[in-house]
């Protein structure tokens, strides 16, 4: 008790610590990984942003992810920018921003780059715009991504984070699920490869569109993958729901990822994907010239 | 203070219609089969391991023409309501939608589909049997399937679970329906953290039949008076009308005409 006591008597007068030593240590040098819970050194992510104990990938921006994939880029021309649909109080402000913190115009970077030797569509979705979330600025640029990509006949790669629906957009945003779904249709119809690569969180109207319709699946480790969110299913059925129920290590158990593919990888992996589908497009061009 | 008073309108207008589109006398899925159709013949199974009973869908004639419908089914009794989730369709049920379509393309039969649902069902099971996937292979696959479809939400259009079923040529409401990409409440909730503002929301959200309209994401109304059977009488000409201008067109035409209709937004 006398412990304790002395505890509670200890005031701010008794502490001789250096009230201004918070300010000369930087923030950020240590950081907790979301899905193991262990302290990682800042420069022990490394590179690639990936935690070194369990191999979860950092949420990261488009723009730093293209560094580790592609040779060249070209980005896709920027569009007119879109009103407020619904009207929606302050929406414009809350993008503006967004734009500010990604250099983005929208939730996803697209354009057209060499990986290696191959020519390629590329889409990436940036975690940091608004949560990654698809409004129909989003749904434009994939929707002319995959039109640009039919006509010049080259595959197109999509890396997918969203937490879904752009909600500040209401039906509009959903309307991009049936738009986008569509021109990767076509793209498909003209033998053309797409390969989607999922990481942390892909869910909700993405999951439900573009991000299942590709030939290859693929997905980061421990990247959530799901349709309903945690919360709405444990609010609804009233019932916990395992930890791990959309990690992705469960969803290719599952049966729904082709592999799990972790950063270091994703270059040499991709341009062997694609140099196995060169070979495809030329035999299935010889079978047409012969008949 | 003159801006106040429509707000303030729009709201109970919206929520007027949010009310009676979840109303527990909305017409069933069965009266709706019953009077729009005859010989309905129902078709089970998504062919890869499962059955769910949120979904009916099957053959029937219309004006004398074999059709395929599919529709959400809510259910009529409380056991019926609890086996089809209150109308909350799981992956199996877009599977066997997406069969059924694909049969009524093999045999040129139009797809009719009727659409009152909250949304797909948010549970573990669904998820682990790939909620997602089968929701954005309708999608894919609606876009090019070579027949007519047409698409009537009679009650709630909630988000990508009414979607997977209205991408069709001609999408049409009742009067007293909603469509929207997510209910009220969870919007209220996810934007403003107070699910008590859904009228609120209900009135930004542009969820009304009208309101649908005028953006171009619904092709018509359907009047739907209090008497079921003029309601139902209403659908019955709206399809035919439909049906009639679509059945002419050449199929490419079709393709390309339902490709621009998505192609806008």
């Amino acid at each position: 008790m006398q412990l304790f006591n002395a505890v509670r008597n200890i005031g701010k007068a008794h502490l001789k610590y250096n009230q201004e030593a918070r300010q000369k240590v930087p923030d950020g040098l240590w950081q907790v990984c979301p899905k193991c819970q262990q302290s990682i050194y800042h420069k022990d992510l490394g590179r690639y942003r990936t935690c070194p104990f369990c191999e979860y990938g950092f949420r990261t921006g488009a723009k730093e992810r293209l560094s580790w994939l592609v040779d060249t880029f070209e980005p896709a021309a920027p569009l007119e920018q879109d009103a407020n649909p619904l009207h929606f109080p302050k929406y414009g402000h809350k993008l503006r921003k967004a734009q500010q913190v990604t250099g983005l115009e929208d939730s996803i970077l697209t354009g057209f780059a060499t990986i290696g030797p191959h020519h390629v569509g590329l889409g990436i979705m940036d975690p940091n715009f608004i949560m990654g979330s698809m409004g129909r600025m989003t749904g434009e640029k994939i929707t002319r991504l995959f039109e640009v990509a039919t006509v010049k006949k080259l595959p197109v790669i999509l890396i997918t984070a969203s937490g879904g629906a752009r909600m500040q957009e209401g039906i509009f945003s959903l309307m991009q699920m049936a738009k986008t779904s569509a021109a990767i249709k076509r793209h498909a119809e003209q033998g053309l490869l797409y390969i989607s690569l999922l990481t942390d969180p892909t869910t909700g109207g993405v999951t439900a569109s573009f991000a299942t319709e590709a030939d290859i699946i693929l997905a980061e480790p421990k990247a959530i993958i799901g349709f309903a969110g945690r919360r709405v299913i444990e609010q609804t059925m009233h019932e916990q729901i395992a930890p791990d129920l959309q990690d992705a290590e469960t969803v290719l158990k599952n049966g729904f990822i082709d592999q799990i593919v972790s950063r270091t990888d994703q270059k040499p992996f991709i341009t062997q994907l694609l140099a196995l589908h060169e070979r495809g497009d030329s035999h299935q061009t010889t079978t047409t010239n012969s008949r | 203070m003159k801006e106040v008073i429509p707000i303030k309108r729009q709201q109970q207008t919206a929520a007027k219609i949010v009310a009676s589109a979840r109303s527990s006398q909305k017409i069933t899925t069965q009266t709706l089969l019953a009077q729009l159709f005859e010989d309905f013949v129902p078709l089970n199974g998504d062919r890869v391991g499962g059955e769910d009973p949120a979904i009916v869908g099957g053959i029937a004639l219309f004006n004398g023409q074999p059709v395929t419908v599919i529709a959400t089914n809510k259910g009529t009794t409380l056991e019926e309501r609890m086996a089809c989730h209150f109308g909350c369709p799981e992956p199996a049920g877009y599977r066997k939608a997406l069969r059924l379509m694909k049969a009524a393309e093999k045999f040129n039969r139009p797809v009719i589909t009727l659409v009152n649902t909250a949304g797909a069902y948010p549970a573990a099971h669904a998820e682990i049997t790939g909620q997602g996937m089968a929701i954005a292979n309708n999608l894919y696959e609606m876009s090019t399937l070579k027949t007519p479809i047409i698409s009537v939400i009679f009650g709630e259009g909630g988000s990508g679970g009414a979607l997977a079923l209205a991408c069709g040529d001609q999408v049409w409401m009742t009067t007293d329906s909603m469509y929207s990409i997510l209910s009220p409440e969870g919007f209220a909730a996810i934007l403003w953290k107070d699910s008590q503002r859904a009228d609120e929301a209900a009135a930004i959200m542009q969820l009304t039949p009208d309101a649908l309209q005028a953006a171009g994401v619904i092709d018509g109304i359907v009047d739907e008076p209090e008497d079921e059977s003029i309601f139902c009488q209403n659908i019955a000409s709206m399809l035919t009308e439909q049906l009639t201008q679509l059945q002419q067109l050449p199929v490419t035409h079709l393709l390309a005409q339902r490709q621009a209709r998505f192609r806008q937004f």
